[in-house]
This record gives structure tokens, sequence and C-alpha cells, in this order.
């Protein structure tokens, strides 16, 4: 693993600073990002109000007059980063999770699922077995509560983003483009391909842990029918 | 007790100072989009600063209050039949009616004890793309019946005593709105942000030198600003990365949009600029159709408008105090 360094330190205003490690997606870095992240947080410290992980870097929301900051707060948060660097970051296993997620491949879940299939020239089945058949790690949750951004995509079925977006895609819509898949948490608008839905909730916030999804997390889908559908959406 | 709703106005809802510690999982803050209004409003009844208050956008509503009460409605200058800046015991049956604001976009309606709607993860503020928070997550409507702590009347009365300087219902002293403009275009303070080097001189120096006018798709989320279009002088794709509160971002139709309260967590737009933060409760006060420029500021100038602003929040908080005879 290449040691991790900071590329620049771009204040966010006064009250955040975006750590940036890569203006690429490198998923080496990526993950090393995200363990950066849960160290950070880790710190519980009383200045520091989000770490927020995304692709290249991480963000970290702070107030700038908490007493306890004693004087640059974004001087003090790019200390904190080189800190966790310098003290070894956590390795992937013992902070990642694997979380299993059921989906439901049927047609009327599943709108462009056979549009992908054909393009990417495979039969309905082998693409469910292809994208069923993947380990899938979450690299950015964001764009709406809970959405993750989940790479590792069989390359057979990475289609580019539709001409026209979906005003409406249901919640629970598992969909592919770009080599990456997401999981929407609400009926929001969309434009990636539909191959399936699963009836957990992704962002709920009523829950212990509301999102479903954090970064770092490998994911697997796990193919179910409408029956298992049915009874899990209970 | 509660207060039943007779006219929602336009886009009324329970916030208060946000949840914070959920970014990590796309959940921005959120809460009142002028929390110096807000903070200035429970004071004024005596409710802790981030106490759950109603936030009013541009029209307001009509209230009935079941059992007395004691409010203040601090922010924009709304048209009211009740003196504002100030507390105010109403009376139970009494209309408390609240019209048009003439200037400024957005008022806190805070009332003794405040809204006891059930926190959600930490916070009573409704989180309209969510759904949650405040009363199911949406905007209130005609109808509705907000819940105020059992005891509202009672402690209204004791902490209406407690004021100094009373006449009839109210008191003979106001305070100041500091974040509502006496004239536009206001000047909002703008760091540098990560892209703006990926501007060409002329795109720079047009962001400073416009006045932009804000349009009405504007909400929550973010103002749209209308004016000349912002061309990015770089085409590769920028990756995805975290914003925040007065982010102004630069989509490819190159009509910029400031971040507001209830925005992305990140975003794959070019960042241009960023908000100091002491300035965004005054750009939550501008109203569609308002205007606005930037002058540029660097982190220093920040941390100094930000002082301003909670020193001078600070000195009317005592006053507050003061004149609740402490």
């Amino acid at each position: 693993m290449p040691k991790l360094a900071p590329l620049g330190a771009v204040p966010l205003g006064d009250c955040a600073v975006y750590i940036e490690f890569s203006k690429e997606l490198d998923l080496e870095v990526n993950s090393a990002v995200q363990r950066l992240a849960v160290m950070v947080h880790g710190r519980a410290l009383p200045w520091i109000r989000d770490v927020v992980p995304a692709l290249g870097g991480l963000a970290i929301h702070f107030d700038p007059d908490e007493p306890t900051v004693h004087g640059d707060a974004l001087a003090a948060a790019l200390n904190l980063v080189r800190d966790c660097l310098k003290e070894g970051l956590p390795k992937a296993d013992d902070v990642v999770r694997t979380i299993e997620v059921p989906v439901c491949y049927e047609r009327d879940f599943a709108p462009d699922l056979a549009e992908v299939a054909a393009a990417s020239k495979v039969t309905v089945e082998e693409a469910i077995a292809m994208h069923s058949g993947s380990e899938f790690r979450v690299l950015m949750i964001g764009f709406a509560p809970g959405h993750p951004y989940i790479g590792g995509l069989h390359p057979k079925l990475s289609v580019p983003r539709r001409a026209t977006p979906r005003a409406i895609v249901p919640a629970g819509s598992v969909a592919v483009a770009n080599d990456q898949t997401v999981v929407y948490p609400y009926a929001i608008s969309g434009g990636w391909s539909i191959v399936g839905r699963t009836p957990l909730k992704v962002f709920d916030a009523e829950r212990q842990e509301p999102s479903l999804f954090a970064a770092g997390d490998r994911v697997r889908f796990k193919p179910i029918t409408r029956a298992e559908f049915q009874k899990l959406s209970k | 007790m509660t207060v039943r709703i007779l006219r929602p106005g336009l886009l009324m809802t329970v916030q208060d100072l946000g949840r914070h510690g959920h970014q990590h999982v796309g959940l921005c803050p959120g809460g009142a989009m002028d929390p110096m209004s807000l903070k200035l409003a429970n004071a004024l009844v005596k409710n802790d600063v981030g106490a759950a208050a109603l936030e009013l956008t541009v029209l307001g509503p009509d209230l009935e209050f079941e059992r007395d009460a004691l409010i203040a409605l601090v922010g924009a200058d709304f048209e009211t039949n009740f003196p504002t800046n100030r507390p105010v015991l109403v009376e139970k049956g009494t209309r408390v009616s609240i019209s048009r604001a003439a200037r400024g976009a957005r008022g806190y309606l805070a009332i003794a004890g405040g809204i006891a709607v059930a926190p959600v993860l930490g916070s009573r503020s409704t989180y309209l793309p969510g759904g949650f928070g405040g009363i199911e997550g949406r905007v209130l409507k005609r109808g509705d019946l907000l819940p105020l702590v059992e005891d509202a009347d009672k402690l209204s009365h004791e902490r209406f005593d407690e004021l100094k300087h009373k006449r009839a219902n109210s008191v003979r002293w106001h305070v100041p709105t500091v974040t509502v403009p006496d004239r536009e275009p206001i000047v909002l303070h703008a760091l540098e942000g990560e892209h703006f080097g990926d501007f060409d001189a002329n795109v720079q120096r047009t962001f400073f030198d416009t006045v932009w006018r804000v349009t009405p798709d504007s909400n929550r989320m973010g103002y749209r600003l209308a004016g000349p279009t912002l061309t990015r002088a770089k085409e590769d794709e920028i990756l995805s990365a975290p914003t925040c509160l007065g982010t102004v971002q630069v989509p490819a139709n190159g009509v910029p949009i400031t971040l507001m309260a209830d925005h992305q967590t990140t975003g794959g737009y070019p960042r241009i600029a960023e908000i100091a933060s002491a300035d965004v409760p005054r750009l939550a006060q501008i109203a569609p159709g308002g205007t606005l420029h930037f002058a540029r500021c660097v982190l220093d100038i920040a941390a100094e408008l930000r002082k301003d602003a909670s020193t001078r929040l600070e000195q009317t908080l005592r006053g507050i105090a003061w004149e609740y005879g402490k």
C-alpha cells in the first residue's frame, strides 16, 4: 500500500475543510480515506461536528470557535489527519462490515434489466448472476441520505447513464451505470438503469442506525423471489 | 396544549438548530435557515435558544392558541396583528395573524416551552427531502394541531410576570433583527472555492462584479442565481466531493447554486466559492427576486465576521436576560 499523503487542505468556507488525497477515483485511496474517517471520527473531539469520507478525500466539519480548538481549526484538522496517518490506519478487516442485500430481479421491479442484458450481450439470467455474484464495496454515501455509490460492478454490466432520467424511481430500486451500482433510498428522480429492487429500507431516520450502508461496506446482492420480497417488505 | 393552524401561509415548517453528526451517511444538518433569528425568538420567550419554533417563509399563517401563550416573532418584517421582535402574551382563542413579509424572507415564531414534536435523530427540525422531523416531515397545513408542552400556558404566564417593562400584553422594547437587509443588493463575503482557478480571469471577475438575482426555484436546499452564465475553462470531470452550507457550485448550465440548510452532502459540480458562515443567515433572508453580490474574503475576515455576529448576538441575549430580571 503506497504511503497516503494529503494533496492539500481546501477550506469549505470557515467551518469545514476538505482534505484531498486523490483527484481521481483510486480504490486503494478510497478505502484508506474511509478507514481514516473511522479513525478521525473515533477521536470524538468536541470541536468536530462531522467527518465525511468521499471518493478521494474526506471533509471535516467543525465549530471553529469551540474552546478546545485553540486557534486555527483548519490547521488543527490537518494536524489531526497527519497524526492519524502517522499512528497507522486500522486494517479494513477490523472496521469494514459485510452486508447482504436481498434483491428481487423480477421484471416489474427491474424495468431496465432486459435492456442492460441485451446491451451487455448476455441473457437476463446471466446478468442477474453477474450482479449477484460480484463482491461490491460502498465507495461513498451522498446525493441523498443513505444513498450509496457502490463499486465493483461486473464490467460487462457497465452501461452509460440513461439519456432521459426517470422523474421518479421507486425507493429501494437497485440500478447500474458506469462501473457502479446504487440503491435509491427514496422515490427520487434518477438516470441509472434499474435492475432490481430491495425490500429493505435504505434510510430510516427512526432506526438505531438510520443508514443501511456505510462507506467502505462490502456488499453482496442476494436474489430473492417475489414472495420473499413481499414477506421482507412487511 | 396545542396551536391550531387556521391558514398555513407559505412553506411553514417546524425547525430548530438541526442535527449534526450524520453527514457521513448523507444527511445534512438542516435546521433553521436563519439560526440567528431563531435564537433571538427563543430567547425572547425564555426558551433554550435551540428550541423548536415555526419557520415562516415570505407569507405567514393564521394561528389560534388553545390556551394563553407567550410568543415572539423574529426575522423578516411581516405584517401582523401583534407587535414583533418582542415577547407577546396572547390570550386563548385569539387569532394570531401574520401576512406578507415586506422585508426579508423568513420569520421564526417561538412559543414558550417550544414545539413539542418528537425529536428524530436528536432534532425536531423538519427535513422535507427525507420526510421526517417536525410534523410528519412535511410542510404544515390548514387544520394541523401543533403540540406544545403540557403546561405551556402556566409557563407563559410565569415568564411574562418576570419581565420588567411590561405594557398590556407585551413590552415597550424590541430586539434588532440583524440578518434582515435594509437594502439590496446585500453583500456576501465569499472565499475562493476549490475550483475557482478552473474559471478564467474574466469569469472570476464576473462572479464578483455581478449583482445576482435569486430565482423563484430556490428553496431550503439551495438558491439558484440568475445573472451571466459562468463557464468553466476546464472540461474534465470532477470527482464527487463533500459540500458545505454556503458552498457556491456551478453546474454545467453555468447557473450558480448556493447550498442552503437542506443541501446535499456531496456534489460533483465545480465549487467556485464558499460563503463565509456568518453571512449565510443573511442570505436566508433574501426572497426570490432579491439581489446580492459577492465580496472576496479570506479565512481571517470570515473569522472576524463570525466574531462580530456572535458578539452582537451575545449582547442582545444578555439584554433579553436582563429584561427577564437577571
